[in-house]
């Protein structure tokens, strides 16, 4: 399948003449300067006179809907950086924003990094557990929620000293508690002018928790000069032009959300919309047709679901304004890449990178030919390989499996986990930050995904971490071991299986499994539910009695269980 | 409202919603973000259990949960080709 582009530079020609400089050029900013991703987003945006043209489109399930211009988001935001310094917020304070995907998210999301502070946006179907977790170890001071989320912070806030505001935005009505204040965004003053804090290249931006083999989740540091690498590479893979209608998938509890959900296209000048909705495709077809949507970054999974439902469900639609369709979050298949070409008339376009990453790395570049299934090639001025596993050195010849590689030193390489240098550390060797994605590189320099090289469960697009799901088994009051591994599934890639040893004199069965997975999910996320559990009388362990998930994943896979030689014996 | 709605409606409302809130037969659960992908298997199981069924994963699909209506209809199709005279 081969695409041509004829208007613009070739990924030859951009990754011949690439360097950074290019964007902080068209960004207007000089090294050493200020720059500050939410004035970058809008303020600027109106400078450069696109102040009436649409920044949001914002669109709920049940149909009701809001537009606001890049003026409005400018003005909105400099209001919720005025409310934060009200209530006594000072730059470098981590804000919290547990709300769904609705207007005060985005405009709330510039307004604290126009005020100095760090964003910390977390999804908003955590359960308390999920969320005391990332809360306790940001040192979060304050959080912007919304009433129908409010009962889980209230269950957790005695535990949570450092916690001293809860911001909830749709209150009015609604009895508030000690530490509680309403924030009703439409009758705030709207303060044309407000002095941005002068953040600089190095300030700390936002908060994103990714999860770990080890371990509860991480604090992912990003930084304000992040908008350098996000800035270009929206304006090239997603291939923004002026008059775009962007939609991007994601919730911006999660990276893709903020990068290429909210900082990518704003600081284009690009208009996004955006539905507070569940799935459902016949919505989804109808939500494109009515905004005109040109391009569209989606997910695998998203993508898989609206394939089981056919394509004559599109068909009934006017689908024709789309231009650009990606995808991120896990590999998008083959076989999803020709049903789009089929249901869509053009192809998805496979993006790889992390939540350490900040932005795309590793793309099928527009105009670039694409290989269904392989995640594309370097994003210009990245440089990346696969290396072995034990000696992390690259490995040259094509079609060798090692972890997929990156040299440090592009923008929006994130600058520490919260609190934790060392699991920073940790994460490079020889010179190369080490993603803990295996894969293998073709002879004409594609990137072929092969699976993680740790126990991480990848579902729907969302890393989830064994020892989370581990201790929140562990609070069954049957359970007396578990293990929470992958396996595979046809619509999310993975999803969580959980072995489980119960207690004597327990009986294992099919009720008992509902409500272990259940506890799970009321403590964590649906995300972090099993979707099955496994009841077993022994787990496989070293000798020094560490659960060894790696043997039991492979088992899931039907792939070699590889060295068993340092395990216990039964 | 009939049995097989009332015991439905109650499950959602228990295991998916904060104390306070509640739903009719006819809320949008999927679409509405009260039930999402993965919760719904969960909520499939307990339909399971509860009437003695299997619910093809192709029948599965998040417009046949998207309400309290919509699941009551599935169960009944279902329960039909499994029971006899139901």
């Amino acid at each position: 399948m081969t695409e041509t582009c004829v208007t613009r530079p070739s990924y030859h020609e951009r990754t011949a003449a690439f360097d950074w400089s290019i964007a902080e050029r068209e960004l207007g900013y000089l090294p050493g300067g200020p720059i500050n991703i939410g004035w970058h987003c809008s303020d600027r945006i109106c400078l450069l006179g696109r102040g009436r043209h649409h920044a949001l489109v914002w669109e709920d399930f049940r149909g009701t809907s809001r537009t606001y211009t890049f003026d409005d988001v400018r003005v909105l935001s400099n209001a919720f950086g005025r409310f934060l310094q009200r209530l006594g917020v000072q730059p470098g304070e981590r804000v919290c924003l547990f709300l769904d995907r609705i207007p005060e998210l985005y405009v709330g999301f510039l307004g604290i990094l126009k005020m100095g502070g760090i964003a910390q946006p977390l999804f908003s179907a955590f359960a308390e557990e999920s969320l005391w977790t990332r809360l306790h170890d940001a040192g979060t001071g304050t959080i912007i929620t919304q009433r129908k989320h409010a009962p889980k912070v209230r269950r957790i806030r005695a535990r949570l000293p450092a916690l001293r505001h809860v911001v909830i935005v749709d209150a009015e009505g609604y009895p508030l508690q000690a530490g509680e204040t309403l924030m009703a965004l439409d009758r705030e003053p709207r303060p044309q002018r407000f002095d941005v804090f002068a953040t600089t290249a190095e300030t700390p931006s936002v908060l994103h928790y990714t999860s770990g083999t080890t371990g509860q989740p991480k604090g992912a540091q990003h930084v304000h000069y992040s908008l350098v690498s996000q800035y270009l590479t929206a304006k090239w893979v997603l291939d923004f032009e002026p008059g775009d209608v962007y939609w991007c998938n994601a919730d911006p509890g999660w990276v893709t959300g903020t990068s290429y959900g909210i900082i990518g296209p704003w600081s284009n000048g690009i208009t996004q919309v955006v539905l507070d909705s569940g799935f459902n495709a016949g919505r989804w077809y109808e939500f494109i047709q009515k905004h005109r949507v040109t391009v569209w970054y989606s997910a695998p999974t998203a993508i898989r679901l609206l394939m089981r439902e056919g394509v004559d469900v599109a068909r009934r639609f006017d689908l024709s304004s789309l231009r650009h369709l990606a995808s991120v979050g896990e590999p998008l298949n083959p076989e999803a890449v020709g049903w789009s070409s089929e249901a869509f008339g053009r192809p998805f376009h496979d993006t790889f990178w992390q939540t350490e990453t900040g932005c795309i790395v590793i793309t099928n570049f527009p105009g670039m030919p694409i290989k269904p299934g392989s995640m594309g090639r370097p994003f210009p001025g990245i440089t990346a390989t696969v290396v072995d596993t034990h000696t992390f050195q690259p490995l040259v010849e094509p079609g060798r499996v090692g972890v997929i590689a990156l040299k440090p030193g592009w923008p929006s390489m994130i600058r520490s986990y919260w609190g934790n240098p060392q699991g920073y550390a940790a994460k490079f060797k020889n010179g190369w930050y080490i993603s803990g994605d295996r894969a293998t590189i073709d002879a004409d320099g594609y990137f072929w995904f092969v699976g993680r090289d740790d126990d991480v469960i990848n579902t729907g697009g969302h890393l989830v971490g064994p020892f989370e799901i581990e201790s929140a088994l562990l609070e069954h009051p049957a359970v007396a071991e578990s293990a929470a591994v992958a396996t595979p599934d046809p619509v999310n890639m993975e999803v969580v299986k959980a072995f489980v040893l119960l207690k004597p004199g327990v009986q294992p069965g099919p009720d008992l499994e509902l409500e272990i997975m259940n506890t799970v999910r009321r403590r964590l996320s649906p995300l972090a539910m099993p979707q099955s559990i496994a009841f077993v009388t022994s787990l496989p362990k070293t000798r020094s009695g560490k659960i060894v998930r790696r043997i039991l994943r492979a088992q899931e896979f039907g792939e070699p269980v590889g060295d068993v030689s340092t395990l216990m014996e039964e | 409202m009939d049995d097989l709605k009332r015991v439905i409606r109650e499950y959602v409302i228990r295991e998916y919603m904060e104390e306070g809130e509640s739903v009719d037969v006819n809320t949008p659960l999927i679409t509405g973000g009260i039930v999402d992908s993965f919760s719904m298997v969960s909520l499939k199981r307990f339909l399971e259990r509860r009437y003695s069924i299997q619910i093809p994963d192709a029948e599965a699909t998040p417009a046949a949960f998207d309400s309290v209506n919509n699941i009551a209809a599935l169960v009944t199709r279902v329960r039909a080709r499994t029971v006899p005279g139901i």
